[in-house]
């Protein structure tokens, strides 16, 4: 089938069976390869995409569902307006490995834009659909929460 | 802005953040085929036929050991870990075939389409039967007379304690790439080691050395699970491009990841102790058992930091350490994080609770009376220098937290109201020798490089890679101070064994101590030789720099470097490191300094239990943590929190389940490892003494957190509940277990 939608605000048709996983269209199709796979069924957040700016693993999307959506993938928001939050990300130690970063970054990202200036609390349940192996997520939630970076 | 002791941010983080940075399984070269690999469903059993049906894939290839170009074997410390299983297979999920075709869906057909037959044999896979096998290996270390120490002990405490596997659960699975480029074999993936596989990839082909080439992507998460199993995966690969003759990758998925990766060790510890009135220790015979699965890995190193920090960081002035790792027919342990120290410090730090609580004193006094100090000796005779922070860190951690009082309270609240207890309190104090073991850093001599670029620019060579600890940003900053440099007057060449020198493994939180001292040398002699050989030829004002190097006053480095490019030629340096001549270690005794120095910590972990689910909620962490001079604060903590995270999974979580030698969680859904609502703060505090071995006075760092979170949270849980958990993961149905026979403190007393 194919099926036509938005990625990172430009109209492309995306070509597979209705199944076929959002996450191996974007890398494979449109070389957006930024989304990552960490799990394939959706524990570990790493392939987290916005779709009509809500967070969803990719991984769990099927084409069928694409049709007229608006997706937006970590190489969409890193273009976007949302730089300094990014920039904030490196420097206060949200990054590391770097594996489970798009996935992080974008989730963070959907949460700022209705939400700039969010707790801990607040942040922790947005990313809770994040695993993070490396930065035990201190840096994370600094960068999130726009905190004081370390003396 | 790039200074020693600044956070420059890291130069691949914009990559990272924007999706631009490319992992193993982003990159696509032409005519890229796939891998499958099929895998014995049986802990242990004989081979008896594989029949590949080639109708279903017409295209793909298939392989076996009969198809092996030389050894059937991985070499790493010995190559008796076989490449495929040659008629008898030991554990689940090892490799017996495998297949490649031109998609990842063709490629599981293929792998469908081969039927092996097994006749299955009696495997073994508790410690206990282990110990009728043959173990992987064995060694035993010691000073002192134990066994009159104890008798003359006021007291003796005996104790077993018990660790469990631990999955490193990196974001990225194992990937790799190999294709042949004419006669020579490349390999690129995902891999701490590019040397491991080299040599590897040698000895599995009969290849000369300059015909294999290893190159590391960018590496999405290691731990040590990208130290020794990359080396099989590499061999894989490259088998199935010989035999189809495109680039293969071979891409796990998580399920495959855990059920056909090395693990951390499980262990288990037997300490008997004896003491004076006062807790002081007397005497500590300690048995160590590990149970390193069916192949040897790295067993044996791994067994010996084990030996080599059983003590703690306790001055005893008698110890006997009996350390074995045994066979079980279950997946080859390998490295993770700690590689070892993580099980023993576990045990000794659970034993030192028992002590206090024997003498009556309180977990900071017990730990403070026997810290060792620096002059102290340990087991293995090595004197301890001027930077052993022990007794700074605890003392640090209690003026941060008030444990003592945390701890009393809790106490006083369970004795009292029972019902009531529910919070707890728990210290560690723990320490990790940084760079290898023993003679490994002497034997290795590894060697950095560097060179002088046409347009002034200096290039260093390493094979150190980033795989996340950020040695990207903290390599540039060691060489620019080093130099005297500009930020933009040095590159670093990719990890790449046809470019760069064999500078050893990025493991066992040597590569900023040891490979960052080598870079330091190269920087500061490249600046020396084009500053000397300015001054021998042009006249001028000099200045002394902050290195206590004379250089031209107005001419910058590159200007310098540039000219003597063109008017001298090039410069290209390798240094090689040698260990201070003072430590000496002699493998066979077991005696004298097995690390050049050791970084020091002390964690206090404040915790809940539920007292109707007796679930464990940690609340907050402190670290304070004793590294040496830090170069780079904000990677520094980071790997601290990151660590003490991964110790608190450990503890608390993170549990491989088995049935039969089959894994009962191998994916995400049911191998928990801690998300962001399960973290509590984590408050890291640096100590820094500098020590003289290091560049600029760094220590080792990324493996020392992982010693400390899981005693403490033992501890922490016994103060709030009474239970005594001296087995981790210390989950829910163990609590109950233990509540239900009685194992608390009350019960002991």
């Amino acid at each position: 089938m194919n099926i036509e939608c938005t990625v990172n605000g430009r109209s492309v048709s995306l070509a597979g069976e209705p199944m076929d996983r959002l996450l191996d269209l974007l890398r494979w199709q449109l070389s957006l390869t930024g989304t990552k796979e960490g799990c394939g069924e959706g524990e570990c957040g790493a392939c987290t995409v916005l779709m009509d700016g809500a967070p969803v693993v990719s991984c769990l999307v099927p084409l069928m569902q694409c049709a007229g959506r608006s997706i937006e993938t970590v190489e969409g928001v890193a273009m976007g307006p949302q730089r300094e939050f990014l920039e904030r990300f490196v420097a206060l130690g949200g990054v590391q490995c770097g594996a489970c970063t798009p996935g992080v970054v974008v989730t963070a990202c959907a949460l700022l834009r209705s939400n700039p200036k969010p707790t801990r609390e607040e942040a922790a349940r947005a990313l809770a659909g994040n695993l993070c192996r490396c930065t035990g997520y201190e840096g994370i939630l600094r960068a999130v929460c726009d905190e004081e970076p370390r003396p | 802005m790039n200074g020693i002791g600044s956070s420059p941010p890291r130069p691949d983080g914009w990559a990272k953040v924007s999706g631009a940075a490319l992992y193993a399984d982003d990159l696509e070269p032409s005519g890229l085929w796939f891998g499958a690999t099929v895998r014995s469903p049986h802990a242990h059993a004989v081979v008896s036929s594989i029949r590949y049906d080639p109708s279903v894939v017409p295209e793909a290839v298939f392989v076996t050991a009969g198809d092996l170009p030389a050894v059937n074997g991985i070499q790493l410390l010995d190559d008796s870990w076989p490449i495929l299983a040659d008629r008898l297979t030991r554990h689940v999920g090892e490799p017996v075939a495998l297949v490649a075709a031109p998609s990842r869906l063709d490629a599981l057909r293929a792998a469908r389409a081969v039927s092996v037959e097994y006749e299955t044999q009696t495997a073994v896979f508790s410690l206990e039967d282990a110990e009728t096998l043959p173990p992987h290996s064995s060694l035993s270390l010691g000073c002192g007379d134990v066994d009159r120490a104890l008798a003359s002990a006021a007291s003796i405490l005996d104790g077993e304690y018990r660790t469990g596997h631990q999955e490193h659960i990196y974001i990225e699975c194992q990937t790799m790439t190999a294709w042949f480029d004419g006669e020579t074999v490349v390999a690129e993936g995902s891999m701490q080691c590019p040397y491991y596989i080299h040599k590897a990839l040698v000895h599995a082909f009969g290849l000369p050395a300059e015909r294999v080439r290893v190159l590391a992507n960018t590496v999405g998460g290691g731990f040590g699970g990208k130290e020794d199993f990359p080396s099989a995966l590499a061999i894989h690969a490259a088998l199935l491009a010989r035999a189809c003759g495109h680039p293969v990758r071979l891409a796990y998925d998580r399920h495959e990841d855990i059920v056909a990766t090395t693990k951390r060790h499980p262990a288990r510890v037997r300490i008997v102790s004896g003491v004076d009135r006062q807790g002081a220790l007397l005497g500590l015979d300690i048995d160590i058992v590990l149970d390193g699965g069916a192949y040897n890995t790295l067993s044996p190193v791994v067994l010996s930091r084990a030996a080599l920090h059983a003590a703690g960081p306790y001055r005893c002035p008698n110890v006997r350490v009996q350390a074995r790792a045994l066979r079980t027919h279950t997946a080859p342990n390998g490295a993770f994080r700690g590689f070892g120290a993580p099980q023993v410090q576990f045990a000794i730090e659970r034993h030192m609770d028992g002590i206090a609580r024997a003498v009556g004193c309180d977990p900071f006094e017990i730990r403070l009376r026997n810290a060792l100090e620096p002059g102290d000796r340990l087991p293995t005779g090595q004197v301890l220098d001027a930077s052993t922070a022990a007794r700074a860190c605890l003392e640090e951690v209690e003026r941060r937290t008030g444990f003592r009082k945390l701890w009393r309270e809790a106490e006083d609240r369970r004795r009292t109201d029972p019902a009531a207890a529910c919070r707890g309190v728990g210290l560690s104090l723990f320490f990790h020798g940084a760079g290898f073991t023993g003679n490994g850093e002497r034997n290795m001599q590894s060697p950095v490089g560097a060179r002088l670029l046409d347009d002034g620019r200096i290039e260093v060579l390493t094979a150190m890679t980033d795989m996340g600890q950020g040695c990207v940003a903290i390599f540039p900053q060691i060489a620019i101070a080093a130099g005297g440099f500009e930020p933009d007057d040095v590159v670093f060449a990719p990890p790449d064994t046809a470019l760069v020198p064999d500078s050893g493994p990025t493991v066992a939180s040597r590569t900023t101590m040891i490979v960052g001292g080598l870079i330091a040398q190269v920087a500061s002699e490249m600046a020396e030789r084009v500053f000397s050989w300015w001054r021998s030829s042009h006249s001028g004002v000099w200045m002394t720099d902050e290195n206590g190097r004379l250089r031209p006053l107005g001419v910058t480095f590159r200007e310098a470097a540039r000219k003597y490019r063109q008017e001298v030629g090039g410069i290209e340096i390798t240094r090689r490191n040698q260990p201070p001549a003072w430590q000496e270690f002699d493998d066979s005794a077991y005696r004298g300094a097995a690390y050049p120095t050791f970084s020091w910590g002390a964690d206090v972990v404040e915790l809940e239990v539920d007292r109707d689910t007796l679930a464990v909620m940690p609340t907050r962490v402190t670290s304070v943590c004793e590294v040496g001079r830090v170069i780079h604060p904000v990677l520094c903590a980071g790997q601290i929190e990151g660590g003490t995270l991964q110790a608190l999974g450990y503890a608390l979580l993170e549990e491989v389940k088995m049935e039969h030698g089959r894994y009962l969680n191998d994916r995400l859904a049911t191998y928990i490892i801690p998300t962001i609502q399960d973290t509590p703060p984590i408050a890291v505090h640096l100590l820094e003494r500098p020590w003289e071995g290091g560049p600029f006075g760094a220590k080792g760092v990324g493996e020392l957190p992982m010693d400390g979170g899981a005693p403490a949270v033992a501890q922490a849980i016994e103060n709030a509940s009474g239970l005594i958990p001296n087995e981790i993961p210390a989950t829910p149905e163990r609590l109950l277990g233990w509540q239900r026979s009685g194992r608390c403190v009350e019960a002991a007393r």
